[in-house]
């Protein structure tokens, strides 16, 4: 058989279009997102098999503890941390605060997190994710915040959980929210839709496609106090597409071990023999806090509208 | 002229049932898994060793090649069981980190790999996400019989660049604006490799060129 070389003309390269942006998480899923701080963290999440990075300054446990305003992160931090790794960084934006998001952008990451982790910037709007080349992760406790997202422009989905607590109970709480919200709008009666689709505040062409396929039109991560590879694999089956882990690695006793075996536990989700293997002799995990002990001031999901 | 006669006849010959296996530990394999139903094959998700003895065709997704490095340096049965099936002739289709998985030599990078083909390749070539794009491009040799071939949808996502390959590797696809590099599809015997992602855009061309050669193979075999 002879070589057959195209030759093309020009093959024009269309960037930052809403296909190219929803793809990038397609790629990651079945994978582990893990916070880092510093590129020698960065280093030991690749090492451990993470599908991508999230770049912060402090985790949320230590956000948590320490109190003040959280915001994006040190450019400076972020390129150590691009250049530290060959997989995907994402960094951290306030909520509305789209002048991060741009500054995140021209620093090259591969995807911004619109995050309630962060102090929010905007307490009525979020970014108008549309408007930019990178694609965006942004949480949501139940379908109508999913949806309003999306249609802000959002790339990926992540349930808000209670980050830097330890405690998956709120993960738990939003995947089951935003999967079972899809099962039953594809059993509503489409004379439904319209009201439905009032009452949780999402765009109806939404609500429709979403009747219609049975799934959101993005990927959707779990995220929000995974603390070991047993979590990681309770949101998997629940039906989430991947997870991130936060101050759940690096405030454990021994990071590497545990994210290798987060990672194993999300591939392996359905082998409760491997998750067995891989869940025993991780030394200490984070230090928890139950969300329910919470107050209201200290609660991070309930940021975002 | 035969192969593209086949073409025609979405993936399966009469009597000739294909199992097609696709390599799930992470990445977008149920978009695959999808595309292989679309063409009327059976597809399944392997995650274990165990699940490959009976398969005619291996499918390796986009995703993260340095988790997938990981995630089979731990599991060598697997990594080995691959490795051993696509040596003996089964064929095998890589998507973006598949063709860094299966290529020899990964510039600059000591990661786990099959390293079957002989490409070098450039993982994360254009630059970040940012610089991910989309493109026609010319495949010709998914032309019908007697038709003009019409241009293919390529998605690139933080693609690697195929640098060079030995003489036995026939180049499918190039695009022509990036000089160093510009390989996007190659076959070397029963190995097929594309930087791009050809399992979310809905055409089912390659796949079905890929499900010809799965064919071609059990039908020699």
């Amino acid at each position: 058989m002879a070589p057959t070389t195209a030759t093309n003309k020009s093959n024009k390269k269309e960037t930052g279009t809403l296909l190219v942006k929803k793809a990038l998480p397609q790629m990651l899923k079945g994978g582990v997102i893990m916070d880092v701080v510093n590129a020698e963290q960065a280093k030991i999440a690749e090492e451990a098999g993470a599908v991508a990075v999230m770049a912060l300054e402090r985790v949320p446990a230590d956000i948590r503890a320490d109190g003040g305003v959280a915001r994006m992160s040190d450019p400076e931090l972020i390129m150590k941390i691009i250049q530290a790794v060959t997989i995907p960084v994402m960094a951290k934006a306030r909520i509305g605060h789209f002048v991060e998001a741009q500054i995140l952008e021209s620093l090259g990451v591969d995807c911004v997190d619109e995050s309630e982790v962060l102090t929010p910037a905007d307490e009525e709007f979020h970014i108008d994710k549309s408007k930019f080349q990178i694609p965006f992760v942004c949480g949501a406790r139940n379908l109508g915040e999913a949806l309003r997202r999306i249609g802000e422009g959002a790339a990926m989905i992540r349930t808000k959980g209670e980050a830097g607590t330890g405690d998956v109970v709120e993960a738990v709480r939003h995947a089951r929210a935003i999967l079972g919200e899809i099962k039953k709008l594809t059993v509503l009666p489409a004379e439904e839709r319209m009201t439905y689709a009032k009452n949780i505040g999402a765009p109806y062409e939404l609500v429709k496609q979403i009747a219609e396929t049975g799934k959101l039109p993005v990927v959707n991560f779990a995220a929000g106090g995974l603390a070991t590879p047993a979590d990681a694999a309770l949101l998997m089956q629940l039906g989430v597409d991947g997870v991130f882990v936060g101050s759940g690695i690096f405030k454990s006793g021994n990071p590497l071990k545990r994210a290798q075996a987060i990672v194993k536990a999300t591939t392996h989700f359905q082998d409760p023999e491997i998750l067995a293997e891989v869940s025993r002799n991780l030394g200490e995990p984070m230090v928890g806090r139950t969300a329910r002990s919470l107050s209201e001031a200290e609660m991070l999901a309930v940021r975002g509208v | 002229m035969q192969r593209n006669l086949a073409h025609k006849r979405c993936g399966l010959i009469q009597g000739v049932f294909l199992k097609i296996g696709i390599l799930s530990l992470q990445g977008d394999f149920a978009e695959h898994l999808h595309v292989i139903k679309q063409c009327g094959v059976e597809g399944r998700l392997i995650k274990r060793s165990s699940q490959i003895s009976d398969i005619d065709g291996l499918i390796i997704p986009g995703g993260e090649s340095t988790a997938i490095a990981k995630l089979t340096s731990s599991d060598v049965t697997i990594f080995d069981t691959i490795r051993k099936k696509i040596s003996s002739g089964m064929p095998v289709y890589g998507t973006c980190m598949g063709a860094i998985f299966l290529a020899n030599e990964i510039e600059g990078s000591a990661q786990g790999r099959l390293g079957l083909m002989s490409i070098k390749v450039r993982r994360n070539g254009y630059g970040p996400q940012k610089s991910s794009f989309e493109s026609e491009i010319d495949i010709p040799c998914l032309a019908a019989d007697g038709k003009d071939n019409e241009t293919f949808h390529a998605v690139f996502i933080r693609a690697p660049l195929i640098l060079s390959c030995s003489p036995a590797v026939n180049v499918l696809a190039s695009l022509d604006d990036n000089k160093e590099g510009s390989i996007v599809m190659a076959k070397e015997k029963n190995m097929l490799v594309s930087t791009f992602h050809p399992e979310l855009t809905g055409d089912l061309r390659i796949h079905r060129y890929f499900l010809d050669m799965v064919k071609s193979s059990k039908l020699t075999n």
